[in-house]
């Protein structure tokens, strides 16, 4: 009889949660839409004919498919440089900011370390503080850090969020284990590499996400950082340039002139072809990795927001 | 027995020695720094040595109050600056309507599918922002492409990146774009802490899910929101260049410089480093100030500090 009751209640809503569902599915449709067309618009204009492409005409499926922006997006001098540095600087950084926090974390778990609360504090306050860009700039001149790759990968290996969330996790792993391994005689190293990192595999893997995205997407430092030398110029800030040098970038790419008239408008390159191809050389690591992915970032932020 | 205290000792500070490497780092890149606002004090012109410049006490504050110039451009960047961070806070509800609209999406793929598109945007760096704005919004962009050559309406291409009347607001709206998503997260973590039981014996008493949003999802929120407005309280005066950097060009420069934005900006003039260090050197003071305020805020109101 109650069963029954229930049910009927859940067949007949009320007009007003009807409503709240129809604007709920109708409004995140249009969000979703406004956060994924921007970047489908640009790739299906970089793979179809730039002539229609200019027009306007290409909206919702690309149109003459062809893949020659692409193939001379690696003609563009510098292009391939910079994609070399950007991933080199994400790689790399990645490692040391993953090892860094891992290890740090698990070290400023350890209760019976000398002042431990004291360099915890000291390196958590760099959270919320900043000397501003020109010490920090003449700073990492002194260091000869400047127009230096290591410049890039150096000053983000200790990052105290990414500390933060490594010892809240570690902090919630039994003591147990830890005492269990130095009975048997380990010490803290063997502690660490033994019997720590396999437990804490998911959050290295949360903060090693949080660091290659902020590595490929690091714009502010090398704008920076790099006064002469541009082969250290990341990919970002080649794009960068490239949106503000407008039209003069169309000799860049153009360099074959062999075939037809009507296919060769179809395929040469434009201002806005190059600078769209080059969008979408830039976004799609972040594009292919981030779905799957999204798992790791939210659970980051979740840890984070227990303990800020 | 001292050599057993002796031991213990030594351990722990063997666990130190173990971080020592890393907390050189932090002296480094974090610590150092602080050292370079002494060039405030200084009439310093690069190469030349700090040793070499000639010490100028407060010069630099007083130019900075003094100097007509400066001082309506100051001013304008501090208008800028407040009224942006002013727009971000009193907009910093939306994240959790959002998170609590998105809550009632009962086909879970669906919700999966707008929660990871919406959160999409904050992975992608301001240079790709502008980006995308460029290739839609420029004068050959996608828009004016549709309103000039496609459907007519217009003769001449709207120039949007341009327009220096508007910029507070699409500053921020390019901002939620990015971040709306993402900063709903939170929330969508909290509301999945709600005991189920407040719903089900809502439901039984016939309340409508308008109701349940009101009188349950929400008011189990507002801790969350309040921690969260108070770190933007602390945030007031940074927003970070990068956005108005990328964003800004000769036509809507006077509105869109914010406070680091313009430190970026002095510091790039011909002997502008003393004046920057020193509008920088006063906002991360204030800066500070503020987030002591807010946590202390927090502290009174809520008895937990965010610290």
């Amino acid at each position: 009889m109650t069963e029954i009751r229930v049910k009927k209640k859940k067949i007949h809503q009320s007009f007003g949660d009807t409503m709240l569902s129809v604007f709920c599915y109708v409004f995140f449709a249009i969000c979703a839409f406004l956060c994924l067309y921007p970047f489908y618009y640009i790739f299906i204009n970089t793979i179809s004919a730039n002539d229609l492409s200019a027009r306007g005409d290409i909206l919702f499926w690309p149109k003459g498919i062809h893949f020659k922006n692409y193939k001379s997006a690696f003609g563009i001098s510098g292009l391939f440089q910079a994609a070399k540095i950007s991933v080199m600087r994400t790689v790399i950084g990645t490692i040391g900011t993953v090892s860094a926090s891992a290890f740090l974390g698990f070290m400023f778990s350890q209760e019976k370390m000398w002042h431990r609360k004291l360099w915890y504090r000291i390196v958590i306050a760099t959270m919320y503080f900043n000397a501003g860009i020109i010490p920090w700039f003449l700073t990492m001149q002194t260091l000869h850090l400047t127009n230096n790759f290591w410049g890039f990968v150096l000053p983000a290996i200790v990052s105290p969020f990414h500390i933060v969330l490594t010892k809240t996790f570690v902090e919630s792993i039994p003591k147990e284990l830890q005492e269990a391994a130095e009975i048997d005689g380990a010490g803290i190293m063997t502690v660490f590499f033994k019997v720590m990192l396999p437990v804490i595999k998911p959050i290295m893997a949360t903060v090693a996400i949080f660091a290659a995205v902020n590595q490929w997407n690091a714009f502010q430092d090398a704008l920076l950082l790099i006064t002469s030398n541009t082969k250290l110029y990341p990919l970002q800030l080649v794009l960068y340039n490239y949106l503000n040098q407008a039209s003069s970038i169309k000799a860049l790419a153009n360099t074959s002139s062999s075939s037809s008239l009507a296919a060769a408008a179809a395929t040469t390159q434009t201002a806005t072809s190059i600078r769209m191809t080059i969008t979408v050389i830039v976004v799609l690591p972040i594009m292919m990795v981030y779905p799957f992915f999204q798992k790791y970032f939210v659970k980051g932020i979740m840890i984070g927001a227990v303990k800020g | 027995m001292f050599k057993k205290i002796d031991k213990k000792k030594w351990y722990s500070i063997k666990l130190f020695l173990f971080i020592v490497p890393f907390l050189v780092l932090v002296v480094l890149f974090s610590y150092y720094p602080l050292y370079g606002w002494m060039y405030a004090f200084y009439d310093y012109k690069p190469p030349k040595p700090l040793s070499e410049a000639p010490f100028v006490g407060v010069k630099w504050f007083k130019f900075m109050v003094e100097n007509p110039v400066r001082v309506e451009q100051l001013k304008q960047v501090l208008i800028n600056t407040f009224v942006m961070s002013g727009i971000t806070l009193s907009t910093s509800w939306i994240p959790m309507l959002f998170a609590v609209f998105m809550n009632e999406l009962h086909r879970v793929r669906f919700r999966k599918f707008v929660q990871t598109v919406t959160t999409l945007p904050n992975f992608i760096s301001w240079v790709l922002v502008y980006s995308v704005a460029y290739n839609i919004f420029n004068s050959d962009g996608m828009v004016n492409s549709l309103l000039v050559d496609k459907w007519h309406l217009i003769q001449e291409p709207i120039l949007f990146l341009q327009d220096s009347s508007h910029v507070w607001l699409t500053q921020w709206l390019w901002l939620t774009w990015k971040n709306l998503g993402w900063a709903a997260i939170m929330y969508i973590a909290a509301i999945s802490s709600i005991d189920e039981e407040l719903f089900q014996a809502a439901k039984v008493d016939g309340a409508t899910r308008m109701q349940q949003i009101r009188y349950i999802t929400i008011p189990s929120l507002l801790p969350t929101f309040f921690v969260l407005l108070m770190m933007n309280i602390g945030n007031f005066l940074s927003n970070g260049m990068e956005q108005y950097y990328v964003f800004q060009n000769a036509f809507n420069k006077e509105y869109i410089q914010v406070l680091d934005l313009y430190v970026y900006t002095l510091s790039t003039v011909k002997g502008g480093y003393p004046l920057s260090v020193a509008v920088s050197m006063l906002k991360s003071v204030v800066s500070v100030i503020l987030l002591v305020v807010a946590n202390g805020i927090s502290k009174l109101t809520r008895g937990e500090s965010f610290l």
